[in-house]
């Protein structure tokens, strides 16, 4: 009895392995593959944009062109076809400029936004959380608003905020991660869709948690978001960002930028939890998910909080960094990298340190199982006038299984004495011993692993907003399915 | 509760257990002695279902059950309980949601309803103040940074939370200081029950001035030597184990 009930468990929850991987069935506009100068006036005509704006994308576009792929990461990457890709799609419901009133979404997409546990209405929103919700190429609804704008805090998706804040987009828009800084966000920005714009002014603490939930469902499509956020001086933010997409046998491509900038005594944080889908036990479909993110660390005082939590995509490749320019500011990274079956990471982080008193932290812990690979690659810089830099770098790798492998690149640059750089490392196996421990105490196999890796995490998941923590624990579980055997 | 017959078993590629028999009934208390290699670990490791001991031939049933065909887990929910000779350490894991994990998942197999986060509080709580141990036990990673003592009184501390039929105690007293042996045998004897056994192994007769056994005895060379009561273990001490062999 007890194994057929055992066994109908196993069942069910292999079936919800993915279970965002679902389609909407919605009518969309999507501009056919293929991508030239006319892809790029078209998006832009679609958007309504402002010339500045064309130009600038027109401008990266002939940068990216004669840019070569990048090769040097640790990861297989087949070769992609970028005029295989559709680079617009937008569901008819979401009319992309207008002011969007929720009431006015197709129900079919609030309806998805429910299954994803991100309730767009006003009746059951998150608590104390605003979500910009991203589908596809545009953004379908942001919800709080009227209550952010109250103290003067600017949430909205990243195409309103051209037309209702050029001014600010102008002058911030690829300062901290220009057109030409690498090939993928050379490519972002010339065909930049969608994403969100946060803007906190001078002493102002936001309220609430700000999120923005990516969501890719067309066929064929990319998904190519932006985002900025700008804390001034003394204000604050914790924002965090989730995605998934559906199950399909086709690579999708997701290459977003996002760049954070923070003033005299401004804190940001950032946290993401990244559910692209992986692809199958095979290696089939899933999403390349090329992103760069960086912070600048402008101010004195500022700081800069990256907190990521990678377990989706078929490959990833990502580096959120820090920029500390400002005297005393600091930079923290953050990771949990988790791969499966044929899953590939290399991600990890630059901390570049050009002001004095300058302080960086980086706790990064990969876990790999199945066939998977996972890198960290880390950069620490210390610049010859950052006088009393200050390091600490530890990357932990946890292996399940006997195929996968584990990585570690720290690359350390100092042009000045003072530096004072940490590095940790370790590598080790769930080891036999903890799992007997854990058996012999009643708790199985399975269960036992995830609270093994779970606590390997700690470090990491206690710098998650309290609601992420418990997603971000949920999503491990589900990606550490068929990790023994 | 337990019938051990004619066991033959393997620790890794070696034959340590020769055709060991025993007999437990319930709210026994049997000390197991022997010199080093004589097999009394193995014997423990067997019963918990640790994969390290291969049984070769031979019987087990506990509770009317052929315990050997059970997976560890099974075992520890049937009840069987096994205070590890060196507790293992799981970073990152408090104690407390450790053993509501553990206790959740033997209620589960036994059909009970899982214990929400405040009736386990409360319940720990209590064994707390019951085996005499302190509070700061319940928030702390699992025996890490613990001492060679913390680590033992918190094996005695599950014992009390899982609640187990049959604990089996594996050498719980080496490295242990007079006090820290106190407080585990105070634990155990608090523990005892009509319907509770203990199979405690140790190489110390001071352990059996605290927790006093029904049966003492002596494995040598992977089967029982010897059988006695209390007054076998204070003949060894004095004499050793050499005089078995004669």
């Amino acid at each position: 009895m007890q194994v057929v009930e055992e066994n109908k468990v196993v069942k069910d929850r292999a079936k919800q392995v993915y279970k965002e991987g679902f389609v909407t069935d919605i009518e969309a506009f999507t501009i056919p593959p293929g991508l030239d100068e006319d892809t790029i006036r078209l998006i832009s005509s679609k958007k309504d944009e402002p010339a500045w704006l064309l130009d600038y994308r027109l401008d990266a576009f002939r940068k990216w062109q004669k840019m070569p792929t990048p090769n040097w990461a640790k990861l297989k990457i087949p070769e992609i076809d970028f005029q295989a890709i559709s680079y617009y799609s937008s569901p008819h419901a979401a009319n992309a400029n207008a002011p969007k009133s929720l009431d006015e979404v197709d129900p079919k997409l609030l309806e998805t936004y429910d299954k994803l546990g991100v309730p767009l209405h006003e009746r059951e929103r998150l608590a104390g959380v605003a979500v910009d919700a991203v589908f596809d190429s545009v953004s379908v609804g942001t919800t709080f608003k009227a209550e952010l704008e109250k103290v003067g805090v600017i949430f909205s998706s990243f195409s309103e905020a051209v037309h209702d804040h050029p001014e600010l987009i102008q002058k911030y828009l690829g300062t901290v991660v220009p057109a030409q800084d690498n090939y993928f966000a050379a490519l972002n920005a010339a065909v930049f869709s969608d994403g969100s714009f946060v803007y906190i002014p001078k002493g102002v603490r936001c309220p609430m948690e700000l999120s923005t939930y990516f969501r890719i469902n067309a066929i064929n499509t990319g998904q190519f978001e932006r985002t900025l956020i700008v804390a001034e001086d003394g204000a604050s933010v914790s924002y965090l960002e989730g995605c998934t997409a559906p199950m399909r046998d086709e690579n999708q491509l997701h290459a977003a930028v996002v760049e954070l900038i923070a003033m005299d005594d401004a804190k940001i944080k950032y946290s993401t939890v990244q559910n692209w889908y992986p692809g199958d036990e095979d290696g089939k479909g899933g999403i390349y998910n090329f992103v760069t993110k960086r912070g600048n660390c402008q101010g004195k005082n500022s700081k800069i909080s990256w907190t990521q939590v990678e377990t989706g995509s078929a490959i990833t490749w990502k580096y959120p960094s820090c920029i500390l320019r400002g005297d005393n500011s600091s930079g923290e990274f953050y990771s949990v990298a988790l791969t499966n079956n044929h899953q590939q990471a290399d991600t990890g982080t630059k901390m570049i340190h050009l002001g004095k008193n300058t302080k960086s932290t980086v706790i990064s812990k990969g876990i790999s199982v199945g066939k998977s690979q996972n890198a960290y690659r880390g950069l620490v810089r210390v610049a010859k006038k950052a006088d009393n830099a200050r390091n600490f770098t530890q990357c932990d790798s946890l292996l399940i299984g006997k195929s996968c492998a584990a990585h570690t690149f720290p690359y350390t640059e100092s042009a000045n004495m003072t530096a004072k750089l940490e590095h940790e490392a370790t590598t080790s196996k769930i080891s036999e011993d903890q799992l007997n421990y854990c058996l012999q105490r009643g708790i199985t196999e399975e269960d036992a692993i995830s609270l093994i890796v779970d606590g390997f995490c700690k470090q990491v998941f206690k710098e998650l907003p309290m609601e992420f923590a418990v997603e971000a624990k949920a999503l491990l579980d589900i990606s550490l399915e068929g990790a023994i055997g | 509760m337990l019938k051990v017959d004619n066991v033959f078993a393997k620790a890794g590629e070696k034959e340590i257990l020769k055709g060991l028999s025993l007999t437990v009934k319930p709210g026994e208390v049997h000390a197991i002695m022997g010199p080093n290699g004589s097999g009394k670990s193995t014997f423990g490791n067997l019963l918990a279902g640790m994969p390290y001991v291969t049984p070769q031939s031979g019987s087990v049933e506990y509770m009317g059950k052929d315990l050997l065909s059970l997976e560890p887990a099974e075992r520890a929910a049937e009840g069987v309980f096994l205070a590890f000779q060196y507790p293992v350490e799981i970073p990152g894991v408090n104690n407390m949601y450790f053993l509501r994990t553990a206790l959740n998942a033997q209620r589960k197999y036994r059909g009970e309803e899982p214990m929400d986060s405040a009736q386990f509080l409360r319940m720990v709580k209590q064994k707390i103040k019951d085996l005499n141990m302190r509070d700061d036990l319940l928030k702390r990673p699992v025996n890490v940074g613990f001492s060679g003592g913390e680590k033992k009184r918190n094996e005695v501390f599950q014992m009390g939370v899982l609640e187990p039929k049959l604990a089996i105690l594996d050498e719980t007293d080496s490295g242990l200081d007079i006090d820290a042996l106190k407080i585990v045998a105070d634990g155990v004897n608090h523990l005892r029950s009509p319907d509770r056994s203990f199979i405690i192994i140790t190489h110390y007769q001071r352990l059996l001035d605290y927790i006093k056994p029904d049966y003492v005895h002596v494995l040598a060379d992977g089967k029982i030597a010897k059988t006695g009561d209390k007054s076998l273990a204070f003949e060894l001490e004095e004499q050793g184990y050499g005089w078995l062999n004669k």
